[in-house]
Parts: C-alpha cells; sequence; structure tokens
C-alpha cells in the first residue's frame, strides 16, 4: 500500500508542472543591491529593510500607495477631533500575526509606545514625538492623543519604522518577522537570497503571488547579466545606468524611469567660512551644470530640482531657474563675497556613484570659478561619522531619501549647520496645519526661501530606475517611500 | 621529526595570539560608530545611546578584548551587530561555498597546471613550450573579474547553459549548487593554473640542471624515469608553497568573484560587514583567517617534510 501511495504522489508530482504550465506562473525572482541587515523596521534605517517588509509582511495603522498618499491599512477608517489632537482609529477585525496570534488594539498600543519609549531604538524615533498618550478603547478601537495637532501625523504612521508588531515576536523581528501583511517570510538564506510566501490567511485582498524571491546583486554587471539571463525577472532599482539603454531596445523588458524621495544635494557647513556667506553658496550653485551632473553621474536619467522638495509632489514649485548655470554671475558672486580669485576647500564623497561620479564633475566645475575642491572618498561610517555628526567637512554630495523631509532643513545642530529662525516658523506652520492650500501655500514659501538661502546646492531628484519582464503588472513606477510592494504584482499571458 | 612539527606547532600559535591582538586594536581605531550607522540619518541620539549599551559599547577596549578571546577559546565567536544572529552561524553558512569553491578551483588549477608545467619543462625551448607559456602569461594577465564577465555572456547569457550567478544552497540539490560553482571556479582557476603552470616548469628546469640529474642520465636511466622520479620529486617544494598560498587566497581573496557572481561566500561577508562596521563579524572571519593560513602553511611545511625526507632528521 505504502508503494502505491508513493507511486501516486510521485505521479502527481510529475503531472504538476505539466497542468501549471498553463496557468499564469505565480513565483517572481527580484534582484536587489542591497542586503538588509535584518528584517525589523522598526530597528533599523537601511532602505533594504523595507524593501522587503514593507506592505508585503508587516503593515501600519495606514500605508503610502504607489502615487504618496496615505491609505488605510490596519485601520480602516479614523476621526480627528475638532482640536485636531485626538485620532480615534478603527481596527480591521479579524486580523491575525503570521504566527497565529491575533492583532488588536492591545497590538497597536504597544508597538506605538515601544517606538517611542526610553528603550527604543527606532531609527526614525522623532515620527512618534508628536504623540501624547495612546488608549486602547475597546479591541478594535485606538486613541491617539497628540501634544499639538500635526497636519503630518497619518503619514509618519505609514513609515515603515510605525508598523505595528506583537509583543509576542517584537524582539525576534529581526530574524522571525512576524507582521499582519499578505506575505510571511519562508527563508533567508544570508548573503544570497529572501523567499517570501504568500500568507494564505490574510485579512484582506489576497496576493497573486504564491512566492517572491529577493535576491541580493550588488555588482551593476551582474545585475545585467542576471536580467538578460533570467535568473531574475525584476530589478525595481536597477542600479546600472549605463546598460539602462540596452534594456529599453529589447522587448522582452519593460522600463519604467520613475521619481524617488531622493533629493541629491551639495551640502555646504553653513557655519565654516567662506560657506557662512550665503553670496559663496550662491556661486556655487550657479557654478553647477545639473544638466552636465546629471548626463555625466546619472546617464541622464534624474530630474533636476532647485529646491528641496520632490517634483511629483503636488505643492512642488519649480526653482531650477533661480540657480541657473552661469559662471560669471557665479564669479561676480564670488567677488563680491571677498574671494576673486576663489579659494581651496574640499568635498567628501559618499560610496555612491551618484556622489562619487557626480563629485568629479562638480569639482571641475568649481575650478572654473577659482574654487580648488579637492576630493575625499569616504565610507559610509566614516561619512556618517565626520560630516554628519561631527559636522568636520567643507562640502559634500549625499541624497536625502527620506520622504517629507524638509523639516531636515529647520533642524537644530543638523549637518548644513544651517539656521534660519523663518524656515523653522514656517516648518512650524506647516507641522500644525492639516492638508488644504493653506499648506501647498506654506511648503512653496519653505521651498523658496531654501531657493534663496541655498544652505546647500540642489542638483537633481535620485530616479528608480525599473526595469522587468514584459509580462509583469503590478510594480511600482515610483518610489514614495522606499518599498517593494508586491500585494498587486502578477504575471499577464 | 617531533621536534620539527612541535616547533611549527608553537610559532602557529604565538602568530594566531598577536594576530588577535592586531586585528582587535586596528578594528577599534577604525572610525565610525556600528550603532549609527544601523540607525542612520534620521536616529534621535537617545536611540542611538540606547543602541551602543545593548551591543555593549560603552564597556572597556581590554575587557572586551579578553571577553571575546574567551568567547573564541570556547568556540563562541559572539553575536553580529547587523544580522544579530551568531558569527560562527554566518561563517558556517559562507564556508559552505567557500570551501567547496576553493577546492574546486584548486583542484582545476592543479590538474591543469602541473601537466602543462611538466610538458613545457620537457620541451623546453619547442614552439609547445613557448605556445604553452604564452597562454600562462596571458592567463595572469587577464583581470578575472573580466573573465569572469565573458564567461557569464557567454554560458549564461548567450548560451543559458548555467545560471549567470547566484547560489541555491546545497539542501536544494547537489547538481544546481555545483553548476552555480561551475563557472566561478573557472574564473578564479585560471591565474591560478597559470602562476602554477609557470613555477612547475620553472622549478623543473631548476631541478634538470643538477649534477646529480646528469649523474642519473649517465647512469643510463632514461628522460621519463628522470624527470619523474628524480626531477619532479624536488621540483615539488616551491610548487606546494604557492599551492598553499593560492588555497589561502582563494578562501577569503576572492571578493571581485563573488560580487560578479553574487554568490554567498567568505569574502563578500567579510567585505559587507567591514562597510556596515560589523566589526565582530570582521574579527571572527580574520580570526579564522589567520588559523586557516597557519593550518595550511603547517601542512605544507609537514608536506616539504614528505617530500624531502632530510627535513625529518634535520634537528
Amino acid at each position: 500500500m505504502n508503494i502505491w501511495k508513493s507511486f501516486l504522489i510521485g505521479t502527481a508530482i510529475a503531472l504538476l508542472p505539466a497542468t501549471t504550465s498553463f496557468a499564469a506562473k505565480t513565483d517572481l525572482v527580484l534582484g536587489i543591491v542591497l542586503e538588509p541587515p535584518h528584517l525589523d523596521p522598526t530597528a533599523g534605517a537601511a532602505a533594504a529593510i523595507d524593501e522587503i517588509v514593507y506592505a508585503n509582511i508587516f503593515e501600519g495603522l495606514t500605508r503610502i500607495g504607489p502615487k504618496g498618499d496615505v491609505l488605510p491599512a490596519l485601520s480602516e477608517s479614523w476621526i480627528l477631533s475638532d482640536d485636531g489632537k485626538v485620532y480615534t482609529f478603527k481596527l480591521h477585525k479579524d486580523v491575525k500575526f503570521h504566527d497565529g496570534t491575533g492583532f488588536d488594539a492591545e497590538d497597536v498600543k504597544f508597538s506605538l509606545d515601544r517606538a517611542r519609549g526610553d528603550k527604543s531604538t527606532n531609527a526614525q524615533k522623532g515620527l512618534f514625538a508628536a504623540i501624547d498618550t495612546v488608549e486602547t478603547v475597546d479591541s478594535l478601537t485606538v486613541k491617539v492623543t497628540l501634544k499639538q495637532p500635526s497636519g503630518d501625523f497619518l503619514y509618519n504612521m505609514a513609515w515603515g519604522d510605525a508598523v505595528i508588531v506583537a509583543p509576542e515576536s517584537a524582539d525576534t523581528n529581526k530574524d522571525k518577522p512576524i507582521g499582519t501583511g499578505p506575505f510571511k517570510l519562508e527563508n533567508w538564506e544570508k548573503g544570497s537570497q529572501i523567499v517570501i510566501a504568500k500568507n494564505p490567511d490574510y485579512w484582506g485582498t489576497p496576493a497573486k503571488l504564491e512566492k517572491a524571491t529577493f535576491r541580493i546583486i550588488p555588482d551593476p554587471a551582474a545585475a545585467t547579466a542576471a536580467l538578460l539571463a533570467g535568473d531574475v525577472q525584476a530589478f525595481p532599482v536597477f542600479p546600472s545606468y549605463e546598460t539602462i539603454a540596452q534594456f529599453q531596445t529589447d522587448p522582452r523588458f519593460k522600463v519604467v524611469i520613475g521619481t524617488t524621495e531622493g533629493e541629491t544635494v551639495l551640502g555646504m557647513n553653513n557655519k565654516k567660512p567662506p560657506f557662512d556667506n550665503v553670496n559663496v553658496r550662491q556661486a556655487i550653485a550657479h557654478a553647477i551644470d545639473r544638466k552636465t551632473v546629471i548626463d555625466g553621474a546619472m546617464f541622464g536619467f534624474g530630474a533636476p530640482i532647485g529646491s528641496f522638495f520632490p517634483p511629483h509632489h503636488p505643492a512642488y514649485f519649480d526653482l531650477t531657474a533661480e540657480t541657473t548655470y552661469d559662471p560669471e554671475l557665479a564669479k561676480k558672486l564670488l567677488a563680491e563675497a571677498g574671494h576673486p580669485n576663489g579659494f581651496k576647500t574640499t568635498l567628501k564623497l559618499p560610496p555612491p556613484t551618484y556622489a562619487r561620479r557626480g563629485g568629479e564633475i562638480i569639482a571641475a566645475e568649481l575650478r572654473e570659478i577659482g574654487i580648488d575642491a579637492e576630493i575625499i572618498p569616504v565610507e559610509w561610517a566614516q561619512w556618517l561619522d565626520q560630516v554628519f555628526k561631527n559636522k568636520d567637512y567643507d562640502m559634500t554630495i549625499v541624497s536625502h531619501t527620506e520622504p517629507n523631509d524638509l523639516n531636515i532643513f529647520a533642524r537644530d545642530d543638523y549637518y548644513f549647520n544651517y539656521d534660519s529662525a523663518t524656515f523653522k516658523e514656517l516648518i512650524k506652520q506647516i507641522e500644525a496645519t492639516s492638508d488644504g492650500p493653506k499648506r501647498t501655500e506654506l511648503y512653496q514659501q519653505a521651498q523658496k526661501l531654501l531657493a534663496a538661502d541655498e544652505p546647500a546646492a540642489f542638483l537633481f531628484q535620485l530616479p528608480k530606475t525599473g526595469i522587468w519582464d514584459a509580462k509583469i503588472e503590478g510594480l511600482w513606477e515610483n518610489g514614495p517611500i522606499q518599498a517593494n510592494d508586491l500585494t498587486a504584482v502578477k504575471w499577464i499571458d | 621529526m617531533l621536534s620539527y612539527a612541535s616547533k611549527r606547532v608553537s610559532v602557529g600559535i604565538v602568530t594566531l595570539l598577536a594576530a588577535s591582538i592586531i586585528v582587535f586594536a586596528v578594528l577599534e581605531i577604525v572610525p565610525g560608530d556600528p550603532a549609527r550607522l544601523m540607525l542612520g540619518m534620521n536616529a534621535t541620539e537617545d536611540a542611538v545611546r540606547t543602541l551602543q549599551e545593548q551591543m555593549g559599547f560603552n564597556q572597556p577596549l581590554i575587557s572586551r578584548y579578553f571577553s571575546w578571546l574567551g568567547g573564541l577559546l570556547t568556540g563562541d565567536f559572539g553575536k553580529s551587530y547587523t544580522y544579530s544572529v551568531p558569527v560562527f552561524d554566518l561563517i558556517k553558512e559562507r564556508v559552505a561555498v567557500s570551501l567547496p569553491l576553493a577546492l574546486i578551483s584548486l583542484a582545476l588549477s592543479t590538474v591543469i597546471a602541473i601537466p602543462v608545467g611538466l610538458f613545457s619543462a620537457s620541451r623546453r625551448g619547442s614552439i609547445a613550450d613557448t605556445a604553452a607559456m604564452g597562454a600562462a602569461q596571458i592567463g595572469i594577465a587577464i583581470p578575472n573579474f573580466w573573465f569572469a564577465l565573458l564567461l557569464v555572456y557567454v554560458f549564461a547569457v548567450m548560451l543559458r547553459l548555467l545560471p549567470a550567478g547566484g547560489f541555491t544552497g546545497w539542501e536544494n540539490g547537489l547538481w544546481p549548487s555545483i553548476k552555480s560553482l561551475i563557472l566561478p571556479s573557472i574564473a578564479l582557476a585560471l591565474p591560478q593554473a597559470s602562476i602554477l603552470a609557470r613555477v612547475t616548469r620553472s622549478s623543473l628546469l631548476d631541478v634538470l640542471g643538477e649534477d646529480y640529474i646528469r649523474t642519473a642520465r649517465a647512469k643510463g636511466l632514461s628522460r621519463r624515469r628522470v624527470l619523474y622520479h628524480h626531477a619532479l620529486r624536488n621540483a615539488l617544494i616551491p610548487v606546494l608553497t604557492i599551492l598553499g598560498m593560492q588555497f589561502s587566497f582563494l578562501l577569503a581573496g576572492t571578493i571581485i568573484v563573488e560580487n560578479v557572481f553574487y554568490l554567498p561566500g567568505l569574502g563578500r561577508l567579510v567585505f559587507q560587514a567591514i562597510t556596515q562596521r560589523d566589526l565582530i563579524v570582521v574579527e571572527g572571519v580574520v580570526i579564522l583567517l589567520v588559523a586557516t593560513v597557519i593550518i595550511v602553511n603547517l601542512v605544507v611545511d609537514l608536506a616539504y617534510a614528505i617530500v624531502d625526507p632530510r627535513l625529518w632528521s634535520r634537528r
């Protein structure tokens, strides 16, 4: 009997591929450049964590949609009190964590209190700063009271760092992430790949893919080869700009160039002479030809920006004309600032290609107006230590990839050393204003102020260079947050 | 014989201890705070401080060194800062890729290089010798990452015979795993084989010029017999030295080839750990590699003694 049984099972397995090949494929291999250090989005800043888990494994009260809008997630609806200080969230019922434990208001309270508590190692602890208290009204209702009204609160709760975790699994999420999402972790072969599989008990619209594999491919040439050989079928953020043209002419692939939240800037140390002089900062901005930088460093991918705001945002105001490429004007401004013959300075560059290649081009352009910038390449750890923490730098290039981060210029002791009472006041007003035309107006005022003060030279918005098999549908075009939301991804035939 | 071996072993232990101090000290001097790196640009100061405390960075250097060393002696390599899993498990997973890769490459390079070296030496100055050594010169000159890319384009992209990279894991079957190691081991073996062939040839030629070879020939032994029984054995010492060095290199010095084939090997683990300031992983891997080099050298030293029995009796 046993033999018969195994014979039958064997035959069934042998026939399986033949029968399933008629249906659309339900598995997908995606390439990612960086391996996440771990899979707990509440305990690390690495974008690579969210690229795996956001919307797939973990969910928050709210979530960000493909267009950057705030959508309901674990909370099906919410009511804001008239004074703008109390949010009452109504939660979805019958939601279960991947380990089978139930989800309710207690988990929400636990997660928010944990993220803002004394022992918190949340990389975005600031997101929770506005919260005064979190109370459970009943098992499916949570009341969050804020210290002051916050126009950004629902957006903040949609970050990967604000996902809801269970007290039973919070401490082990780094290695065994337990969320409420439509996928669960199947296995993680460190250094090689991370496999997630469909969660059959998902509370919402089930995923269309049965299985998705994130394969870690750091080398740009290897990424190209892996796509061409069919080893991976999608590269949501393709790292090799120079080979994109090759895929654009290949009908097997779809090339989708979108935008991200990454404002790439030439940061300057605003308290250190000569950068404490606004004319010097303006001169530098006018000495840089954004098009040359984008063509040279990014192979033409990336949208020029004139202030610190993403072009896809409804409140975006195009200010690139304020700092056009004009070396003569730049020289004049330098002379007015007392540096007719330029000066010597340094430019510290972190590892990404946009910084290293862009830095070489910018250094060459600055030489045209007499500024001799010595290029100093640094690793990320050194960059964070020297530039970001100790502000031991003159100029640097970095992309600020966090969404909704205009307020960094209002922070005390931030690495730009920019200190403007007017700008701080604007940010305060923005934070206290809920959506609407008033907020747009304030956003635009802030953008204009930055373009005038030029605490950094604004270069370009980092592109999202996606390449995938032409038969795949549902991957995001833009990157309003750094995520690979696979919930709607499917193969079409 | 015993004194020869025991002397080698004690030198090895002292080297290992010295290496552990250097590795630890150097990595502690390297700038960069792992806690800040993990929490990124938006982190608040108190979150960074909390994480530093959790990871034990606020303890003095000396006590951290001794607790690390004590752990090593009991087989506990500590816990990775970034992955938060035991370092030993991480290393074990990577060795499962790097060791077979190193062994296959080494076998491949030996199988190619020794016959070529022998052949060239025995036909010194012939067209075949010139051709073989010319080929070896090219093999040394070609950068292996470029050769690796060439292999990928031919065998993975054009012919689609082998995967372009990646490693599926031994538990998913022997053949798929071997398949993903074929191209990388060829790419790694080519320069090694070229070096080895040249060393074998020149070492053989040196030996063939010795008096005792002429004596053997004069005694009436055939060229073949002299070559295999008298010359080859004596020519093997430099070859063994090179082999030992190549093994150590292949185990961890293959970051570039691992990157091209995105293999989860030891080289990439170290590289990644350095950029992420996962110091405890770097320390663990480096100390393991130092130990490997010492052990391989010990084995090579003992192998000399087998090849050349005079070493046994000396002192």
